[in-house]
């Protein structure tokens, strides 16, 4: 589904992203890991066309996506969330989502001046598409309750619930549990589960190791920009490389 | 449907006074205040629709009022045009000239953005100032023609420029209405709440930013043109940076972003003013208080005043929230959680 090349992205002399090449399967969950400024959220940004890579090359469902920008990407499928959810806290939930189906809509000014029939139409599918996607997510009663007033947990669901409502195939999550406790961080795990369940492709940036434990198919693991592992779980967790950048030079830890 | 019967009802009131205004004040005067703090509105709802909507400080609203102003003063006293097509003429100009204008200026942004866009005012300001030959510099153009008359109806009386003017007011209102609530209006506030989230859900923010911009630069193109028209006579002054100022303190007052902001800044600015000038030397020493009050108070403008009472109200309820939130998400999660 996303087939990654030798992907590089230097900001002038640091290679925050060092020939990273990789692959993702339909209907599966990635994670990438890493330390602090392993490249992990370039590596995102880079494949959601919010930056243009220096190097390498970038496929999407067959198709070379290496230059599109952001925008095209979320046309082809691909969501994303932010690290911080960037949600408009004034407004209520739903009007945050509901322009997260604008994308598949073709209403300009004019239709919005005039109040014309196509527009009418899109304005009601796009709200169609936000019960949906808040329905999915499970804060559809939250729908009309301004941001400013819901949890944690809540915001990151209408998030998700955003980023379901571009209609994706692949959802690219970047530290979708950090800030919330550990009983938030389990329902949220949940509700991953069930993104996969219904066909769709999640691939997620996280510091919780439980979590991207239980949770992964596929683990990449990131150190100074390159890639330093690959694998299931269990490989992941015996790779003496990967034990060797998170703990240092304890690397006999290996043998606990 | 309660809520959408009694907004109907409220539009209609609002409508119907502002038709019977001029028949109720008779004074001259006061017509004329009301007419420029409306010409002035159209342009800050311009200004609204790329600072309150999009978010990006644009300060050279009023050399774009002034291209508007002096394109049609000049096609009519130079070319002999009529008001109309003048005015459709000050409308493309300004389209133009704005995107010719966005094309340079949105390549950068925040305080650079606010201050290119600045520049671009203040030279456009200082060509109708200085071009002499065509502008006729400092001492401005007179005799420029009003609207005239359709078939036997004249519009160029008070009454008649009242209602022109009154027309334009309620389509710039109606625009920016429609365009808050539409689905490139959202496009625009996604644009201002987070140019990475909305990128991220498909907005191509370039585009819209440009559409934004334009949008800003035809109102006060418009607006230009009936100032020319009402007013008979057009200076440079108009046109300087200070105009722009205080379409921004129309927008602060009124409240940015909202839909009445534009028209409740302009219309209370200008009889505060009016208001003062007895208090002569003395009136800044009391605006100034005044607009300190009213920014500490009310952050979000005079428009957001019911939007507080509503908040207040909201704020009982928060724990009501907290509790539905609780049953929601619980409810979801274990229901899919047996894999």
């Amino acid at each position: 589904m996303l087939n990654v090349e030798g992907l590089t992205k230097q900001f002038g002399g640091l290679k925050a992203v060092d020939d990273v090449s990789f692959h993702v399967e339909p209907n599966t969950i990635t994670a990438i890991i890493g330390p602090n400024g392993a490249g992990k959220s370039t590596l995102f940004n880079l494949i959601a066309g919010a930056l243009p890579p220096t190097a390498g090359r970038i496929e999407f469902e067959g198709r070379d996506v290496t230059h599109a920008p952001a925008h095209e990407m979320a046309r082809l499928g691909i969501a994303r969330t932010f690290q911080t959810t960037h949600l408009f806290e004034e407004d209520t939930v739903l009007d945050n989502v509901i322009i997260g189906h604008r994308l598949r809509t073709r209403s300009g000014l004019w239709d919005a001046v005039v109040r014309s029939r196509r527009h009418r139409a899109e304005e009601r599918e796009c709200r169609e598409r936000a019960y949906e996607a808040l329905r999915f997510v499970g804060i559809e009663s939250l729908a009309d309750m301004p941001v400013r007033l819901i949890s944690q947990e809540a915001k990151k669901r209408a998030a998700i619930a955003l980023g379901l409502a571009t209609q994706p195939k692949l959802l690219l999550l970047d530290e979708i549990a950090g800030g919330l406790n550990p009983e938030e961080t389990q329902r949220v795990m949940g509700l991953i589960r069930k993104l996969v369940e219904h066909g769709y492709t999640v691939c997620f940036v996280e510091h919780k190791m439980h979590m991207v434990m239980s949770l992964a198919d596929r683990i990449i693991v990131l150190h100074h920009g390159r890639k330093i592992a690959e694998g299931t779980p269990d490989e992941v967790r015996r790779n003496p490389d990967v034990i060797e950048a998170y703990l240092g030079g304890a690397a006999h830890a290996a043998g606990e | 449907m309660k809520p959408q019967v009694w907004r109907r009802a409220g539009v209609s009131l609002l409508l119907v006074l502002g038709l019977a205004l001029p028949l109720v004040v008779s004074n001259g005067y006061y017509q004329q205040v009301i007419v420029l703090a409306y010409i002035w509105a159209i342009a800050t709802y311009g200004m609204n629709i790329i600072l309150g909507y999009t978010g990006l400080l644009s300060l050279g609203q009023a050399g774009f009022f002034g291209v508007g102003a002096y394109t049609a003063a000049l096609l009519m006293l130079k070319l002999n045009w009529n008001f109309w097509p003048a005015l459709l003429a000050a409308l493309v100009v300004s389209l133009v000239l704005g995107y010719l204008v966005a094309i340079v200026s949105l390549r950068t942004r925040g305080h650079y953005f606010a201050i290119f866009t600045m520049a671009v005012g203040v030279i456009l300001n200082l060509v109708i100032d200085r071009w002499n030959g065509l502008t006729n510099g400092e001492v401005g153009l007179v005799g420029v023609p009003g609207p005239g008359s359709i078939g036997p109806v004249s519009l160029d009386s008070d009454l008649g420029k009242y209602y022109v003017v009154y027309v334009f007011l309620v389509v710039a209102v109606w625009i920016a209405w429609s365009l808050r609530h539409s689905l490139p209006g959202r496009a625009l506030l996604a644009i201002r709440n987070s140019e990475d989230l909305a990128e991220a859900i498909g907005t191509p923010v370039m585009r819209f930013k440009r559409l934004a911009f334009v949008l800003s630069t035809a109102f006060a193109g418009v607006a230009g043109a009936l100032f020319a028209g009402y007013m008979g006579y057009l200076g440079p002054d108009v046109t300087s940076i200070n105009m722009t100022f205080n379409m921004l303190l129309y927008l602060l007052i009124g409240g940015i972003g909202s839909i009445a902001g534009p028209l409740l800044g302009a219309l209370i600015v200008s009889f505060l003013t009016q208001f003062l000038q007895i208090f002569q030397d003395y009136q800044m020493l009391i605006f100034g208080p005044v607009l300190v009050l009213l920014i500490i108070f009310f952050p979000g403008g005079l428009a957001s005043v019911p939007r507080l009472i509503r908040r207040r109200r909201a704020r009982d309820h928060a724990a009501a929230v907290a509790m539905a939130e609780a049953a929601a998400i619980e409810g979801s999660g274990s229901a899919k959680e047996g894999a």
